[in-house]
């Protein structure tokens, strides 16, 4: 049986790993997702893991390490932050190119400049065209369940697409909560053996990893590589319901919280999510018909099923942990107002910005978000479609 | 040693069909490199950085690799190479393989002197077992002979040109031989394909080595460095015999000298059949072939001091 423990999101997502036991991991400290390698370290030197972990010179190393580890032929996680992430940029592409089912968990951080070393969502939402599978998390629970999927979902024969796992970076990495963690031997099962395709190290069948392609063929592989991509969704679902009998959460692609009639809804991802819902609960209770629409499935991005749940809302406010930086709007809220283009029904949808570089986001301010939500319903008019919450002065 | 006709028939880790440049020596190399592994005793497992080599032997669908190999970037041969060597220590310790299993990573001065030294500095620290051969060709070849900093002083490139008031590159040449001795490794060895049987002696005893090991390689390109193309072998012959590359070890932090000629060429011979050098012998810049042998003497006395000296780590 699991056992009830009081622990930080980093822990979650250390102990998941530790209990996946990995081949490789390599990995380089940034804050705010340093506990992750140390605990790793700590594990293996108390024979408590027997992953082979290289302390790699940079998150580049990290990556590229990982790569050269899971061609070599087995399972490879890692963790970062940040810069760490951006440091991995071109790596991430190549992890995906080359198909390679690696997992990491990703504490998400605000990128610099200015340097700041809090949760937000700069880092993910930047590379989200970088070909990975993203799973976003609400909370610690989630933080180590996501991480646990993403394996058997990175890894499932039809999607041999790397993932990450991400939780906001301080509201859910430092935070100490109350997680389920479950027994070592159940986790395992659950994740399995995996069988590489194509091993470097099988040297009696040499194969060649991460020949160039010429302009008569990168397409096909583009395209080839986009129906892994698009294959983890039904993936996810189904790893989702397999997690639920194996331990009794059950995970989709998204959670629909108290959407039945909603008219006014938020559309997030991440640890605003718990400060919505009790907003949503204490709205409810006094008859607002409030609801939130928690994603938890970014990429691969799926539209159909978001456009489906959200078309009988009245107005939709959508949070973007991200500076919009130049776009309509942050991503997050671009890809919800295209999804419901073809919706027959089509809410507005508004777009805010908040807890950038690790600011607060309190009940007030989503308080505010669904107050203006209600305002577009009554006065049929928007009349900012972009603004943000809790920052100084007023925008725009 | 073996015999060249055993070594001839021995099974090719790469095979004809790339596209080099006729008469490149990356191909040479590696063949040569090839040839001095023991792959009756263990295989091999090759990680390539981006480069002429790389693109030239690895083009989809095709590749000119009979073992295994893996190109993933630029600057990260080492730390791909470091990835895989960890995972075949946990295949070992697993059971998945009994094999011996030996590794090489293989970069141009591109992707070691300059992009790459982080990595390959980091890999080296850790202790992973791998050679690391840099195919050093002075420049960044693949995308058109731009200067680095293993070009030489003195020579044109597109990005250091001979002009009306420069007179190519400004710079003595980085000696990565000495950035790498302070890893403190047990091997390391600087080699010319002119060399072979030094050559492969020197890939033989390196892969014996459970842990990093370097050897620097003069890898003449006939397009970027502008000579005909059946003359490379020559072209690095005289970088041998005039003392602009040394061909020598470092064993535990001892020099080992392995070729001192006999008659010490002047640079001229080695820089006149080069087009990059061709500026060197106009009229009023005698000084820059002065100041080109001036380097290459120190370096070289320098040299045969520390070999002299005995001294070792
Ligand atoms: C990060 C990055 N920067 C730049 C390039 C472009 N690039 C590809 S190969 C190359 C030069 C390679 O030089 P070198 O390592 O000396 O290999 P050579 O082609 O000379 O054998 C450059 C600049 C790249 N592929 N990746
Ligand atoms: S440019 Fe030089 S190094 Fe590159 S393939 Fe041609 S000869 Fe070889
Ligand atoms: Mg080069």
């Amino acid at each position: 049986m699991g056992k009830k423990v009081a622990l930080t999101g980093n822990e979650a997502a250390a102990h998941a790993i530790r209990q996946i036991n990995p081949d490789v991991v390599a990995a380089f400290p940034i804050t705010p997702s340093t506990p992750i390698p140390q605990n790793i370290a700590q594990y293996i030197a108390d024979g408590k893991m027997d992953t082979e972990l290289v302390t790699v010179e940079s998150e580049h190393s990290a990556m590229s390490a990982c790569i050269g580890a899971a061609a070599g032929g087995g399972r490879v996680m890692t963790a970062t932050s940040a810069n760490g992430y951006a440091l991995m940029w071109e790596m991430l592409y190549i992890a995906s190119g080359a198909r390679l089912p690696i997992v990491m968990a990703v504490a998400a951080r605000a990128l610099s400049g200015p340097l700041n070393i809090h949760g937000d969502h700069s880092d993910i939402m930047g590379g989200r065209d970088s070909g990975w599978i993203e799973l976003v998390a609400e909370n610690s629970q989630e933080a180590y369940d996501n991480l646990i999927q993403a394996v058997k979902i990175a890894e499932n024969k039809d999607v041999m697409t790397p993932a990450l796992g991400a939780f906001d970076g301080f509201n859910i990495s430092h935070s100490i909560e109350i997680w389920e963690m479950e027994d070592d031997d159940k986790v395992r099962e659950f994740v399995g053996e995996y069988e590489p395709l194509f091993p470097l190290l099988k040297t009696e069948e040499p194969v060649t990893h991460g020949a160039w392609a010429p302009p008569d063929w990168y397409f096909e592989h583009r395209m080839s590589q986009l129906k892994g991509l698009l294959n983890a969704k039904d993936v996810v679902v189904n790893v989702g319901k397999e997690f639920g009998k194996a331990f009794g959460r059950e995970y989709g692609i998204y959670e629909a919280y108290k959407m039945d009639d909603a008219d006014y809804v938020i559309v997030a991802m991440g640890s605003v999510c718990g400060t919505t819902k009790d907003v949503v609960d204490s709205l409810r209770d006094n008859g607002v018909k409030a609801g939130l629409l928690k994603l938890r499935l970014f990429r691969p991005f799926p539209y159909k099923e978001l456009a489906d749940v959200l078309s009988g809302a009245k107005a939709i406010a959508v949070l973007d942990r991200v500076s919009p930086a130049g776009a309509q709007g942050g991503p997050l809220f671009n890809e919800i107002r295209s999804a419901l283009y073809d919706a027959n029904n089509r809410p507005p949808v508004i777009n805010y910005s908040y807890g950038l570089g690790g600011r607060d986001t309190q009940p007030v301010h989503i308080n505010s978000v669904y107050d203006t939500l209600k305002k577009i319903v009554e006065t049929g008019k928007v009349e900012k479609q972009f603004d943000c919450l809790n920052l100084r002065g007023a925008w725009g | 040693m073996a015999l060249l006709n055993d070594l001839a028939k021995k099974k090719e880790g790469l095979v004809n069909g790339h596209r080099l440049c006729p008469g490149c020596t990356h191909s040479v190399i590696m063949r040569q490199a090839l040839a001095a592994a023991d792959t009756d005793k263990y295989d091999i497992v090759i990680a390539a950085a981006t480069g002429c080599f790389e693109v030239s032997t690895g083009l989809y669908p095709y590749t000119s690799w009979n073992v295994p190999w893996i190109h993933s970037a630029f600057e990260n041969a080492a730390s791909t190479i470091a990835g895989v060597e960890a995972m075949y220590k946990v295949w070992k310790k697993k059971g998945k393989t009994n094999k011996d299993i030996r590794f090489i990573a293989v970069a141009s001065d591109g992707g070691t002197y300059d992009i790459g030294l982080q990595a390959l500095s980091g890999a080296i620290e850790r202790g992973h077992q791998f050679l690391y051969i840099c195919n050093d060709n002075n420049a960044y070849q693949n995308t058109g002979n731009q200067r680095s900093s293993a070009t030489p002083f003195g020579a044109s490139t597109t990005t250091s040109p001979n002009g009306t008031i420069i007179q190519g590159k400004t710079q003595p040449k980085k000696d990565i031989m000495s950035v790498l001795e302070g890893h403190h490794m047990q091997y390391i060895a600087q080699a010319s394909p002119s060399n072979w049987r030094d050559l492969m002696d020197k890939v033989k005893k390196a892969l014996d080595v459970n842990g990093p090991t370097y050897i620097n390689v003069i890898e003449p390109c006939t397009t970027g460095w502008g000579f005909p193309a059946h003359k490379a072998i020559e072209i690095a012959q005289l970088a041998v015999d005039t003392c602009v590359w040394p061909l020598y070890e470092v064993v535990e932090g001892k020099v080992v000298i392995n070729y001192k000629p006999k008659n010490k060429l002047p640079v001229e011979e080695y820089l006149k059949p080069q087009k990059r050098f061709a500026h060197l012998f106009k009229k009023g810049n005698e000084h820059l072939i002065e100041e080109y042998q001036k380097q290459v003497d120190k370096h070289w006395e320098w040299l045969l001091k520390r070999e002299e000296s005995g001294i070792s780590y």
